[in-house]
């Protein structure tokens, strides 16, 4: 089973990460990980605590270097361990962070607008007037993600759920290819999560969503293929049941 | 469509409004053309105190709204200055020079002329020679791009280099500190070509003006000042107020988050940074000729940090607060270091102003620090504006 995908998806894979490894103060965080997404494929991430999840992403996104490894990503092999954030950004990799982050002192629309996938450069946005098709745009992504009603309050003034959707409906306004999502149901309500599986889900039929977390019974509702961590290498990939099945899953999560 | 952007933010026709008010009002009092109700020494504090506005809108446009603490910007006001004031220097002391070898049997050759004018200038610091950067002192439009030029490239290394290296917060106030330390460190000796501690002097003479009274020119340069100050804010509104603006506040807030979303955060920080430094340089040209002399203390680090000081009082993150602040302690200063304030007499000992300013402006930080940290122009807000960014 595991093989199967490994083999349906380094035909097109959209991130490869091979043998990557990063310590801190001789704390191996990642040790040895390998790691492949296709483009259009929604996978969760799941392990304990201090298992690497978000040192993963974070040397996905360019904001830790790993000391050894390679990190390639779309059609043209791009080397990300030679970017910098704001290039792997604008190559095609949006990441939603643990806790909320938007700009709360600025609107939804702003917030979104800011998001737009657009040109970045500042003498662009300078010049930058925001156009009818920008607003339709805003429109239909604060619809999307359920803030149509929002879109002129102070984006400090959601509720946190508001806020985790005003953050995905950021992350697909930037259209990018892979979508990186730090534990997007922390603190929801049930309502609240349902919400934010559908969105998810949508999101990862034109692209490839990776879903990192902690609650199971949200992860099951993903209904897709899991990567389990355990101390900075894969541990088990397949389906949820398989790999929860498998007894050294267990024995990380049961401890020994 | 999108609104134009003046409609989107009364305040700034309002403030161009009071400007107007207030240019036409000065000039009305004036000496020069007006009533003669308002002394010529007063329209020149007025016109300082207009570029002493431009200078906080330059300040808070890199600290209000792009969240980096500059304590160092009067270098760039100070080097406007300088570069200014060299042509004023170099072509009245010409004209002098030529008007006084007139009357001698021989016309003089240009390589006297130059001779006299190096004696003129530079026998204060023990020379005659002139120094390679007076190159182009003679022409007005090269030192004009100079007072740009200057500051600005300098803006633009520093800004490159710690940007560039990441260094934020306090790290680069103390950088910025530096750089403008250096800078008067090194303006203060006598062979820098800038005439060490004594400066640039006589630089109220304009060049060719020589029949026009001080009274008329203090209105010139009040006109120009506000123009000046005009052009700025509308500038800087234009600037905040796009989505460039909301960028660079995106910046301030949380500059980990924007490179996420793929916006260079080294780049809008030089691009803002050496904005800024162009509007002080702007300020500082027209600052000095008003003063009459520029020395190497101008651009001592308190200068700056006395401009940070402002713009909190002022309310930083809103234009006009920068020059509310401005204008309100800096005619408070000079009206207390003026002498004017009366002094009070305890008996036992006796608060003079002069030395107690510096006390009560430090109090009125404290202050406005713990009670009204958006400053006296986040108090305008509450009265005028519900939704507050």
């Amino acid at each position: 089973m595991t093989g199967m995908i490994h083999d349906a998806s380094s035909m097109n894979a959209l991130l490869e990460v091979t043998s990557v490894s990063v310590s801190f103060d001789g704390f191996r965080a990642i040790n040895n990980l390998s790691f492949q997404i296709g483009g259009h494929e929604l996978r969760a991430i799941i392990g304990p605590n201090g298992a690497g999840k978000t040192t993963f992403m974070d040397i996905v996104t360019g904001k830790t270097r790993p000391d050894s490894g390679r990190v390639r990503f779309g059609e043209q092999s791009l080397d990300l361990l030679k970017l910098r954030e704001s290039d792997i950004a604008r190559a095609g990799i949006g990441r939603k962070f643990q806790r909320p982050t938007v700009f709360e002192a600025q609107s939804v629309f702003d917030n979104l607008l800011m998001a737009l996938k657009k040109d970045r450069s500042p003498f662009a946005v300078l010049r930058h007037r925001t156009g009818a098709e920008d607003r339709t745009r805003i429109e239909e992504i604060a619809a999307e993600v359920g803030l149509a009603e929002q879109l002129h309050r102070r984006s400090g003034e959601l509720s946190h759920g508001q806020k985790q959707w005003l953050e995905i409906g950021m992350l697909l306004a930037q259209d990018p290819k892979l979508l990186l999502v730090d534990e997007p149901a922390a603190g929801m309500t049930l309502g609240e999560r349902e919400h934010t599986t559908d969105l998810l889900k949508a999101a990862a039929r034109t692209r490839a969503v990776i879903v990192v977390e902690h609650d199971m019974e949200f992860v099951r509702r993903l209904d897709c293929q899991v990567t389990v961590l355990h101390e900075g290498s894969v541990l088990a990939e397949g389906s949820l049941d398989h790999v929860t099945a498998n007894p050294d899953v267990i024995d990380v999560y049961l401890g020994r | 469509m999108e609104r134009s952007f003046l409609i989107r933010q009364p305040s700034v026709l309002v403030f161009l409004g009071l400007l107007a008010l207030f240019t036409i009002g000065a000039t009305v009092l004036s000496d020069g053309y007006g009533l003669g109700l308002m002394s010529t020494s007063f329209v020149k504090i007025l016109g300082k105190t207009l570029c002493l506005c431009l200078v906080a809108i330059a300040m808070d446009l890199v600290w209000g709204y792009c969240g980096i603490l500059s304590l160092g910007h009067f270098a760039f006001f100070g080097l406007g200055g300088y570069m200014i004031g060299m042509w004023l220097m170099w072509a009245r002391t010409k004209d002098i020079v030529i008007a006084s070898m007139a009357t001698a049997e021989l016309p003089a050759t240009a390589g006297e002329i130059r001779e006299a004018i190096g004696t003129q200038i530079f026998g204060v610091v023990g020379g005659s020679r002139i120094p390679a950067i007076w190159a182009f002192a003679d022409s007005l439009a090269i030192q004009l791009i100079l007072v740009l030029l200057v500051p600005g490239l300098l803006a633009l290394v520093f800004g490159w280099l710690a940007f560039r290296s990441r260094v934020t917060g306090v790290y680069l106030s103390i950088l910025t500190q530096a750089m403008t330390l250096a800078l008067s460190l090194y303006l203060f000796q006598n062979d820098s070509g800038l005439r060490g501690n004594n400066g640039l002097s006589g630089l109220q003479n304009i060049p060719g003006l020589t029949d026009l009274s001080q009274s008329v020119i203090s209105i010139w340069f009040l006109w120009a000042s506000a123009l000046a100050l005009a052009l700025g804010y509308l500038g800087t509104a234009w600037v905040v107020s796009g989505k460039f603006g909301h960028v660079i506040r995106a910046i301030r807030d949380d500059e980990a988050r924007i490179r996420f979303l793929g916006y260079s955060v080294e780049a809008y920080k030089l691009v803002v940074f050496v904005l800024s430094a162009l509007i002080a340089a702007v300020a500082g040209a027209l600052y000095y000729p008003q003063a009459g002399i520029i020395n190497p203390a101008e651009v001592a680090p308190i200068a700056s940090i006395y401009l940070a000081v402002w713009v909190a009082i002022g309310g930083r993150g809103r234009i006009y607060g920068a020059v509310i602040g401005a204008a309100l302690v800096s005619l408070l200063s000079s009206w207390f270091t003026g002498g004017q304030a009366p002094d009070i007499p305890l008996g036992f000992y006796t608060v003079r102003w002069v030395d107690w300013w510096q006390v009560l402006l430090g109090l009125g930080f404290v202050l406005v620090t713990l009670y009204a940290p958006r400053g006296i122009g986040g108090m305008f807000d509450r009265l005028f504006r519900k939704d507050v960014s």
